[in-house]
């Protein structure tokens, strides 16, 4: 048994899930499969998008996998990390903007 | 960045026994992943077969202007094996005769070898329906006697074939040397200036892609949409196609996938991402590689890993196609590079 909870040679075992259940699991990765391809957005696109959210979701496997697959497409350092900040913009707004809850209780409460 | 080769360096890498040792032990030795030859067995696609020839490459000089991060040919200026003109003259006698559709120039920068016009405008005679030189575009910038080449190109109508690992200058210049980009954009330039590369042009200028790092080749049809739209947005610049070609796991390739601790890992991924399809349309089955002093390989990588044709026709002095062709193909670990994804040759994507 691993004795951390994350194991970078896990990802390439990510499609043993459907042995435990093949249904389910064929049905997601076809559904994965179909949602990043080319569509109204490009690949490429998907791409960055899903490389953010990995960051946002602080899933080590899909960091790996997303670096990867936005090297693999000739994405630039620089425009990964502005995607990161695209993230993490987010992640903090909905943080801080969560403020104006605290501000309206304060006012109601001590106002 | 190096400015010698793996040879003047000495590094035991140089050495193609090592590398094939390396291909080899490990990973492959242990039964964690299966060799080239179990893979391909799986399918019954092992042995691999020679078909018709269709492309006769010809190296003539591992000598660059360039010393290139993954480069598997090990080349730069450092390196003295130079085709002669006698071996010249016989692959001439070959090229009137062969029934290939291709004939394709490589190197080193094929440019630098001291008899490559004599050569260019001796083959071009023969006719062969697609003249391929391979030139590294900064070499048309290096010194002014290179200055004319996109017109020597032109007059005997040579189809330009030329690396450029991205649209910015800071991954090409990171894979290929300070400046390379700017020198690489100006010869660019200077192609469409006198029609290469242009839409409805004949003169044809297609362009190469590898990954700057260890991963593999995006898909070949959006790179080169992305290329086009940033080439011409950016500098104006326009070419036919790009091929997106993956790198091999030798020479300066497995140096740097060693140093960085890369390697495992690479040859996962080339190993996860086997494509059967891409087998059956493999370069080395339709391609011969002749080098610099006149030895025939199946593909320019069996070259540079001193892997001969398995025939009794070893030379181009000797060359008899109809005995080359049916032959086994000679394979090893790094031939997973060819058969990752839509698979790679120096044409691009096979499936």
């Amino acid at each position: 048994m691993s004795k951390t909870y994350y194991d970078p040679a896990d990802l390439r075992k990510f499609g043993n899930i459907t042995e435990w259940d093949e249904e389910l699991g064929n049905k997601f990765f076809d559904y994965y499969g179909k949602v990043f391809e080319e569509g109204a957005l490009t690949a490429r696109e998907k791409s960055l998008i899903a490389l953010a959210v990995a960051h946002t979701e602080q899933c080590p496997y899909c960091i790996d996998a997303y670096t990867k697959d936005t090297l693999q497409r000739g994405v630039t350092k620089e425009e990964m990390m502005e995607a990161i900040h695209v993230g993490a913009a987010i992640k903090s707004g909905a943080t801080l903007v969560h403020g104006v809850q605290m501000m309206d209780k304060v006012n109601k409460l001590d106002g | 960045m190096a400015t010698k080769s793996l040879h003047k360096r000495d590094n035991a890498l140089a050495q193609s026994k090592k590398q094939l040792e390396i291909l080899s032990n490990g990973i492959f030795q242990n039964g964690e992943l299966p060799t080239f030859k179990d893979k391909i067995a799986e399918t019954s696609q092992f042995p691999l077969k020679a078909k018709p020839l269709e492309i006769l490459q010809i190296n003539v000089g591992y000598m660059c202007n360039q010393v290139c991060e993954h480069c598997h040919v090990d080349a730069g200026p450092d390196r003295k094996e130079i085709m002669t003109k006698e071996t010249m003259q016989q692959c001439l006698e070959v090229i009137k005769k062969t029934g290939a559709h291709t004939l394709d120039l490589t190197g080193g920068a094929p440019e630098m070898n001291p008899n490559f016009r004599w050569f260019v405008e001796e083959a071009a005679k023969a006719g062969i329906k697609d003249f391929i030189i391979r030139s590294n575009l900064t070499i048309i910038r290096a010194n002014k006697k290179y200055y004319d080449l996109p017109e020597f190109f032109k007059k005997h109508n040579v189809h330009v074939v030329s690396s450029m690992p991205h649209w910015t200058r800071g991954k090409t210049d990171k894979q290929r040397g300070d400046g390379v980009f700017d020198k690489s954009i100006k010869a660019l330039q200077e192609l469409n200036a006198i029609g290469y590369g242009m839409p409805d042009s004949n003169l044809r200028l297609d362009l190469v892609y590898n990954p700057s790092g260890a991963f593999l080749p995006g898909d070949q049809a959006s790179m080169e949409k992305d290329f086009k739209k940033a080439l011409m947005e950016d500098f104006g610049i326009q070419f036919h196609n790009l091929f997106a070609i993956t790198n091999l796991p030798i020479s300066r390739f497995l140096d740097y996938l060693i140093a960085s601790e890369n390697y495992e890992d690479y040859m996962y991924q080339l190993v996860d991402a086997y494509n059967p399809a891409a087998v059956a349309n493999v370069m080395c089955t339709n391609t011969l590689s002749v080098s610099w002093d006149g030895y025939l390989y199946d593909c320019d990588f069996n070259q540079m890993l001193e892997l001969p044709v398995n025939s009794k026709v070893k030379h181009i002095s000797e060359y008899n196609e109809d005995l080359l062709e049916g032959r086994n193909i000679v394979i090893s670990q790094h031939c997973y590079g060819c058969t990752a994804g839509a698979g790679s040759s120096c044409q691009g994507t096979v499936a």
